[in-house]
């Protein structure tokens, strides 16, 4: 196909309104939708209010509970694992602590236990890919903490729990907003890099539903920043880390408590027995699930392992009916369809708009209302439809660099430059095609302020728990969750493996989920968790979207 | 090396592509990793976050009647017709191992951690290997010399594939290097908040606790209201953060 600037013809042409009407756009915006009208189009398009993308799970502890269908698929799904494969007598590891998963909550998990007096050879982290490999180093906008004087911990409070619909868990809220300059200051005497005023302060930015601006950035490599110190700290001190080694089920013990799992090497096919007196579950999200069919900005290994298994052993699961959608994917070029394009983008005043060039929404409503805005405006029709048939509308992004002036993109948008320009596309002159793309699981397993979950012995932190942020949850309070829990996950665990005493080792829940499954008549031929996303042959082709 | 496989016709929109030496016909336009996948490889190693952000799928490639190889990441580099392509599952570069609240930012303190920095013969290697563009031999050299908050600041957006690393004639590791000058200077070079020293000290003296306790304790009505009702910050256009 010829492209003209990185763009097929027809879509060119569509630019050319775009740049017809610019001057117009940029002098007159579209109104903010009344509560009444948000209700209604998030009604009708967004995906956690659609009655085909969600059922009612039929085995378990939770039975009954509603939760997105590609989550019910795999708690209906036999376990990955046989236990026949598995020989308890030998133990390949015996530790206090086991942490499954190697990314941010695992590892400030690892650094608070060898703190407060887990031997550093009596810690293991067990992850399925390498160390650090986790979206908490994809995060681009930063952490929220309030520091400033204009700010208190009582209004983070206030904006955490009325972003998650006043369904978050109050005591998750409490501690996430009283930790996080606790957090920040961790931060500075690690040697992060935060983005600072001349006069030394924290350069804080305002974000979608926060009533006070109070986001801490590293450019837009906020979530690498932070965990390349945070595993640089893990590294010096030679915590024990197995790669390519997921825990693939978890072992208990004859008193109901987790004591352990077994790891799967992925290169070799043996299984590891690991015993463990305490248990950190820090797996991270499930975008790679694609639920509703959206293609998502998560890490490859971000395929819900965790729920899977914390649902095998009796622990149970939140707000798994809600997804994070975020309105600005990327849905051109195909390469990199899904990945995140910045919602400071639009802060900058970059319009969306679709593709006759006119404005359809106000460019700063809430994620969900945004993305359901775009939904819409190409269900009518009128959204830009790529060579591989993925919709989307425009960001007019040239509009940053007219309002703020020449060189604005490429300094305070880095990141994103260098992105479309390795695909000959000039953000500073042309307008970027976005479509909402999966990018948070809101819920997962329930736990407290603690970190515990009802099972003893399984503490969870990060991404993979529940309650944090209710029904959704607001930008750059993921960065400060698995800080705020990871360091609490470490504390609470180093107290409990002091006088926990682990019982025979068994695998017998498995087998007793599976009978669970026969028993409620659910033939499946999925096994779970799956581990990997299935990508090869046309699967590697941006997704076939159902999602129109 | 099995250059064709099969005598069958290119399709228009396909390109051919080497893995390790075998032939496969892909789609045009996919990315390096996708071409894998579409090929029927599953990915263990050499693959992450496929966003650019985490150095994972380092690859090495070379187009057909080409000398040269060519270094790029699997994940955002496009796939050329006639591409030899092989990932690089893991980099063996050793990082040295310090206590950062014992190292002091002096001149010298990179140079005693990682001495081998002093070798550097200005082949630029380093920097043409770099998938993101950095000027990877301009920040050892600022690190010679002893300018921590140079080398900080040039290297600050390295994702740590290691490329340069592998491509070095003087062993070093860059990707290391300027791990250490970034923590050395985010934790003694830059300023402290002292906003952030009040707040904590106000936190310890359990200063918000009773407001966070009230609105636990309130009911969902009034807290509702207080939520509706609260005062948005007014920022300037642009101030806006966030993922």
């Amino acid at each position: 196909m010829k492209m003209i600037d990185g763009y097929p013809k027809y879509m060119m042409e569509s630019i050319k309104l775009v740049e017809k009407k610019r001057e117009r756009n940029m002098s007159q915006s579209v109104k903010p939708l009344s509560m009444k009208e948000r209700d209604e189009v998030l009604r009708k398009y967004h995906p956690d209010y659609m009655g085909n993308t969600k059922r009612n799970v039929r085995v378990g502890v939770d039975k009954g509970k509603l939760l997105y269908n590609g989550i019910v698929d795999l708690l209906e799904a036999k376990s990955v694992l046989n236990p026949k494969d598995v020989d308890l007598s030998k133990i390949d590891y015996d530790v206090d602590l086991l942490i499954v998963g190697g990314g941010g909550a695992g590892t400030v998990a690892s650094l608070f236990a060898y703190e407060n007096g887990v031997p550093k050879d009596k810690i293991l982290i067990v992850t399925k890919l390498r160390h650090g490999d986790a979206n908490s180093m994809m995060a681009q906008g930063g952490i929220q903490a309030a520091d400033r004087p204009e700010d208190s911990p009582a209004l983070h409070y206030l904006d955490i729990y009325g972003g998650g619909h006043f369904e978050n868990n109050p005591e998750l809220v409490r501690a996430l907003a009283l930790d996080a300059p606790k957090i920040i200051n961790w931060h500075q005497g690690l040697g992060v890099m935060y983005d600072r005023q001349e006069d030394g302060e924290f350069q804080e930015l305002s974000g979608g539903g926060t009533c006070r601006n109070r986001m801490h950035s590293c450019k837009d490599y906020s979530g690498m920043e932070l965990m390349r110190n945070i595993r640089d700290k893990a590294r010096n001190l030679e915590i024990p880390v197995l790669e390519f080694c997921p825990i693939i089920e978890f072992l208990m013990d004859d008193k109901g408590q987790v004591a352990g799992g077994i790891a799967f090497n992925l290169e070799t096919y043996e299984y590891y027995v690991i015993r463990a007196k305490a248990t950190i579950l820090a797996t991270g999200g499930s975008g790679r699930l694609h639920l509703s069919n959206y293609p998502t900005t998560n890490h490859y290994g971000a395929t819900g392992d965790g729920l899977i298994m914390a649902y095998h052993v009796g622990a149970n699961l939140r707000d798994l009916d809600t997804i994070q959608i975020h309105p600005t994917g990327d849905a051109f070029p195909e390469p990199i369809v899904g990945i995140l394009s910045t919602e400071k983008i639009r802060g900058l005043g970059a319009v969306p708009l679709n593709k006759n060039g006119d404005p359809f929404v106000f460019p700063m409503e809430p994620r969900d209302v945004e993305s359901a805005t775009f939904i819409r405006e190409c269900r009518k029709g009128n959204g830009i439809v790529t060579p591989t048939d993925m919709p989307g509308v425009w960001l007019d992004s040239p509009m940053i660099d007219i309002i703020h002036g020449k060189g604005t993109i490429e300094t305070k948008l880095a990141g994103e430059f260098r992105k479309f320009k390795r695909f000959d596309i000039d953000m500073t002159k042309h307008p970027i095609l976005v479509y909402p793309t999966l990018h948070y699981q809101n819920g997962g397993v329930e736990i407290n302020d603690k970190c515990e979950t009802r099972i003893p012995g399984l503490f969870a932190a990060g991404e993979v728990s529940g309650g944090v942020h209710g029904k959704n949850r607001l930008m750059g309070n993921s960065l400060l969750d698995y800080n705020v829990f990871g360091r609490r996950a470490g504390i609470y665990t180093a107290k409990y493996v002091k006088k926990a005493k682990v019982g025979k080792l068994t695998l017998e829940h498995i087998d007793k989920y599976n009978k669970m499954l026969e028993r409620a008549d659910i033939k499946s031929k999925k096994t779970a968790p799956i581990l990997l996303p299935e990508y090869r042959g046309e699967m590697a082709i941006s997704r076939a979207l159902d999602i129109l | 090396m099995s250059k064709k496989t099969k005598n069958d016709e290119q399709k228009a929109g396909e390109v051919e592509v080497f893995i390790m030496g075998k032939s496969y016909k892909v789609p045009a336009g996919l990315t390096i990793m996708k071409a894998l996948e579409y090929a029927g490889y599953r990915y263990i190693r050499g693959c992450g976050c496929r966003a650019g952000f985490c150095g994972a799928c380092s690859t090495i490639y070379r187009l057909e009647d080409e000398q040269k190889l060519g270094f790029d990441l699997a994940c955002q580099k496009v796939v050329e017709d006639k591409m030899y392509l092989v990932q690089l599952p893991f980099v063996p570069a050793a990082k040295a191992e310090y206590d950062i609240e014992k190292l002091k930012p002096t001149e010298s303190t990179i140079l005693t951690i990682y001495p081998e920095i002093a070798r550097c013969v200005s082949c630029n290697t380093c920097t043409k290997s770099c998938p993101q563009d950095i000027e990877v031999m301009k920040y050892i050299q600022m690190a010679v010399r002893g300018d921590i908050a140079k080398c900080a600041e040039i290297s600050f957006d390295c994702i740590q594939c290691g490329l340069c690393a592998m491509r070095c004639p003087a062993d070093i590791k860059h990707y290391h290097v300027s791990q250490l000058a970034r923590r050395l200077r985010g934790k003694y070079i830059d300023p402290k908040s002292k906003n952030l020293a009040k707040r904590l000290n106000e936190i310890e003296n359990k200063k918000y606790d009773s407001d966070v306790e009230k609105l636990i304790k309130m009911n969902k009505k009034d807290v509702i209201k207080l939520y509706s009702n609260r005062k948005i910050e007014t920022g300037k256009t642009g101030d806006l953060g966030g993922d």
